[in-house]
């Protein structure tokens, strides 16, 4: 293997979802050369596959009247349990409708009002006056007072994904994609580029810039149920922990999915569906009296779990699930409003939702932690360095995020760090040592050298991630227990031990894809352990972080955010916190909205 | 116990030097729901790690993981096993540049012919951000989102016999991802503008109206009847004085 070549830029973004693409886009249009690295192709990102919507205030429809950045605000605020970033939450809630304004501008095809009788999923109608015919329509998602998401039919990432990508096209940014970037270069205080593997050719390449902005998702391939893509696997967030300057925040923070569809783990949302149990008992109003609310993800997730708990679960050859009837809605409500959720359960379960239950459990869904930054998308600890959207902590959900608020987060956060990100290029020169590149590289070259060879040892890549996601879906699920966790913590120690000693089964030569896992085990590994050992010291319950051992919510001793270290060499994070912002909402008793 | 599936998989990466094209074989045991996602998962982790696929999503709204599957383009994220025979042969997508086994460059492509056709909304108007949004008729945001759900999997192209003997042709899959742009009202081409992108050989009037795009299309888009759309807009602004008789 020989290195290849040096690319040399102002802004390098590591990731081509929402929140990559937006980024770019902003820092190309003050004039800045911009270079994308992806996984994929940047239409085969993982933001695509977002269904649901975008939480913005604009209060057009008849249910969203009354709607303000004030009370998305509030919403977001005690959705995150106060675990959030309230100075963020600000410049979250007044940017997100100029983001979705201009989003159309861009070529969105958001529903749209249509004046006249609309029935509601509940099946009440309602009158949308011929004023507002024509504006942005918005539906209910859980935990919000006013309806507020905006959606381009039951695609909305797609259609965000497709627009931003086209943008980056006509403002001849480069990407280049089948590229993973697999080390930081960085000289001990300033983060100057990346090192990224080919993933057509296998060749490493070092790419220089004077800002560079991680932007590749959430790592829900951690764990072993997950609706995520099997691509998110937290490459960005281990890099940055391992440059040991950097930090992650509240990784301890992950949430699950309350309704997704075994055994492919596909998110169904609910669209005014009832959640059963094995004996057809329709048990959510035993916990939530007034039926009109739709409680939050974390709540919804341990109730379901929970009844399974008691025995109520339907028994299945993919573990036990129960049950979401979406009958009552008719099959041509199912078919119009509810296709894609229709199409998921014909494809991937032989299931006609107008006819038939549909089996349901929670799963991994999202993680709230992420690269800690400032509110510019600024990493603490590694001048030059930024990150936005999943991978970044920049700390909008604090610990639960409201739905739809990822994909209002991916473009808001992509056109304020984008601005910083460029600033900072704009005001910075790229002062290199060719020296340190090389080391870089080498470095890189010699992790490559030593997996082909076997020299490590012998462990098999998958089998560990395997357990790996086995210990993480056991004790660091919807409920957690200080015994649980302790075990945990020592068999990932065990695990991070074994996962330095990979061996590789094929020859390891070009883009072999066994290398890939091998050199992203490690990390990986990492990061599961700042999960655990985060989750292990935070002795309260906050949001989806759920201790049954200490249930409460503790303000006086834990209103903070985790920051976790990973000083070079270390076997376990070093945990320090900090206080959580408080600007405008003091914390108070978290009650789902009406 | 599951019946013994016996796959036969296209082997090939071109750029790691010494490598010769070949098929090799699989045995795997059948479980309850197995998918060719699940197969492959299962064949590169427990039989031959070198294996090269693609999968991103895995709930066929990526569009990663077209490939071969005895013969058909089709999405191997929902394409099950236990709807084929116990044989079952993978090749990679043809008319896509192979990457390595099963992965084509699709991306590629799909960058290649949104350059070349200039596949987004073109419009002059600046954004302001505190201005409300410009009215549209929702009919009009449904018409653009029907054709706006293609996932570029690429499985049309593959399909379709034009491509196959002339590599310029943009496909359905190119000609559709237009038609979106024609639907929508905020973009401000003028029938004569697409004519230039699109009235050729390579653009609308290359399609011989085979039908194995629709046939084989995994998110069942009316590509025909978009394709009969623009052709009929084309043919009007091709024949039409500047191309302007009709809009």
């Amino acid at each position: 293997m020989s290195a290849g070549r040096t690319h040399i830029t102002d802004v390098l973004v590591l990731g081509a979802g929402l929140a990559g693409e937006r980024t770019a886009i902003e820092a190309a249009a003050r004039g800045l050369e911009v270079v994308i690295l992806s996984l994929v192709p940047p239409r085969r990102s993982h933001s695509t596959v977002a269904q649901g919507g975008l939480q913005a205030a604009l209060g057009n429809s008849v249910m969203s009247q009354g709607d303000s950045p004030d009370l998305h605000f509030a919403d977001t605020v005690m959705g995150a349990d106060w675990g959030c970033d309230q100075h963020v939450v600000r410049l979250f809630v007044n940017t997100a409708p100029a983001a979705v304004r201009q989003m159309a501008r861009w070529g969105v095809p958001w529903s749209r009002i249509t004046a006249g009788e609309r029935r509601l999923p509940d099946l009440t109608v309602v009158e949308e006056p011929e004023a507002a015919a024509g504006l942005i329509n918005a539906k209910k998602f859980g935990g919000t007072t006013k309806w507020r998401t905006c959606y381009a039919a039951d695609g909305t990432g797609h259609a965000l994904q497709y627009a931003l990508d086209g943008m980056v096209l006509s403002l001849g940014i480069t990407v280049h994609d089948r590229t993973e970037a697999v080390a930081l270069i960085r000289d001990g205080e300033k983060c100057l580029g990346a090192v990224a593997r080919c993933l057509r050719t296998g060749e490493l390449r070092a790419y220089l810039a004077k800002a560079v902005v991680i932007a590749t998702g959430g790592c829900g391939r951690l764990y072993g149920l997950s609706t995520n893509s099997v691509i998110n696997e937290g490459t960005g967030l281990s890099l940055a922990l391992d440059t040991g300057l950097a930090c992650l925040g509240n990784m301890e923070a992950v949430q699950f999915h309350p309704q997704t569809l075994p055994p492919t783990w596909i998110p169904v949302s609910e669209g005014g569906g009832y959640l059963l149990d094995r004996n057809l008992d329709y048990f959510m109003p035993h916990y939530q009296p007034e039926n009109n609310k739709q409680p939050y993800r974390d709540v919804t997730a341990r109730l379901m779990q929970e009844r399974i708990r008691a025995g109520l679960g339907v028994e299945s050859p993919h573990g036990p699930h129960l049950w979401l009837d979406v009958r009552h809605l008719g099959a041509e409500h199912i078919a119009r409003q509810l296709r894609s959720l229709a199409a998921f359960c014909r494809d991937f379960a032989g299931i006609d939702p107008a006819r038939e239950l549909i089996p349901v459990r929670s799963v991994q869904h999202y993680v709230m932690g992420g690269v800690r930054t400032n509110i510019d998308g600024a990493a603490y600890g590694l001048k030059g360095l930024f990150a936005v959207g999943e991978a970044a902590c920049w700390d909008l959900h604090g610990f639960n995020r409201l739905g739809g608020n990822s994909l209002a987060e991916t473009i808001v956060a992509g056109m304020a760090v984008g601005k910083k990100a460029a600033e900072f290029a704009l005001g910075e020169a790229l002062h290199y040592s060719s020296a340190l590149v090389a080391q870089h590289l080498a470095a890189q070259e010699d992790r490559v050298r030593r997996l082909i060879a076997g020299q490590n040892g012998g462990e098999n890549v998958y089998a560990l991630k395997k357990q790996m996601g086995q210990i993480l879906t056991e004790h660091t699920g919807i409920f957690r227990t200080g015994s649980g966790l302790k075990t945990a913590v020592a068999a990932l120690g065990e695990l991070h031990q074994r996962a330095q000693r990979v061996g590789l089964v094929s020859s390891g030569r070009g883009a072999d894809p066994e290398l890939g896992a091998a050199m992203r085990l490690p990390g990986m590994v990492r990061l599961a352990l700042c999960i655990a050992c985060g989750a292990l010291a935070r002795t309260e319950s906050r949001g989806t972080h759920y201790r049954e051992d200490y249930p409460n919510r503790d303000d006086v001793n834990w209103l903070n955010r985790t920051l976790a270290y990973w000083p070079p060499g270390a076997e376990k994070p070093v945990l320090k916190y900090e206080p959580v912002r408080i600007t405008e909402l003091t914390p108070g008793k978290r009650a789902t909205p009406a | 116990m599951g019946r013994r599936l016996t796959f036969d998989i296209f082997r090939y990466h071109p750029s790691t030097a010494g490598t010769e094209p070949r098929m090799q074989t699989f045995h795997l045991r059948e479980t309850p729901g197995m998918n060719i996602y699940a197969a492959l998962t299962r064949i590169r982790e427990e039989q031959d790690p070198s294996l090269m696929f693609d999968f991103v999503c895995r709930m066929a709204l990526c569009g990663s993981c077209g490939m071969l599957i005895n013969g058909r383009p089709r999405l191997a994220c929902k394409t099950f096993t236990g709807r084929l025979p116990d044989r079952i042969t993978l090749y990679p997508l043809p008319v896509f540049r192979l990457v390595g086994d099963l992965s084509v460059d699709t991306g590629g492509w799909f960058r290649h012919v949104t350059l070349k056709t200039g596949a987004w909304l073109h419009t002059s108007r600046a954004f302001e951000s505190s201005a409300p949004e410009e009215r549209m008729d929702n009919e009009t945001a449904l018409q653009i989102y029907e054709a706006e759900r293609c996932i570029e999997c690429g499985c049309c192209l593959a399909a379709c016999a034009k491509v196959h003997i002339q590599p310029g042709f943009i496909g359905a899959a190119g000609i559709n991802r237009l038609a979106r742009f024609m639907l929508d009202p905020r973009d401000e081409r003028s029938a004569a503008q697409y004519f230039e992108v699109l009235g050729s050989e390579d653009g609308i009037f290359g399609c011989m109206g085979l039908m194995g795009c629709e046939d084989n299309c995994p998110k069942d888009l009316p590509l025909q009847l978009q394709l009969a759309y623009v052709r009929r807009r084309m043919a009007a602004a091709g024949f039409g004085p500047r191309g302007n008789r009709r809009k």
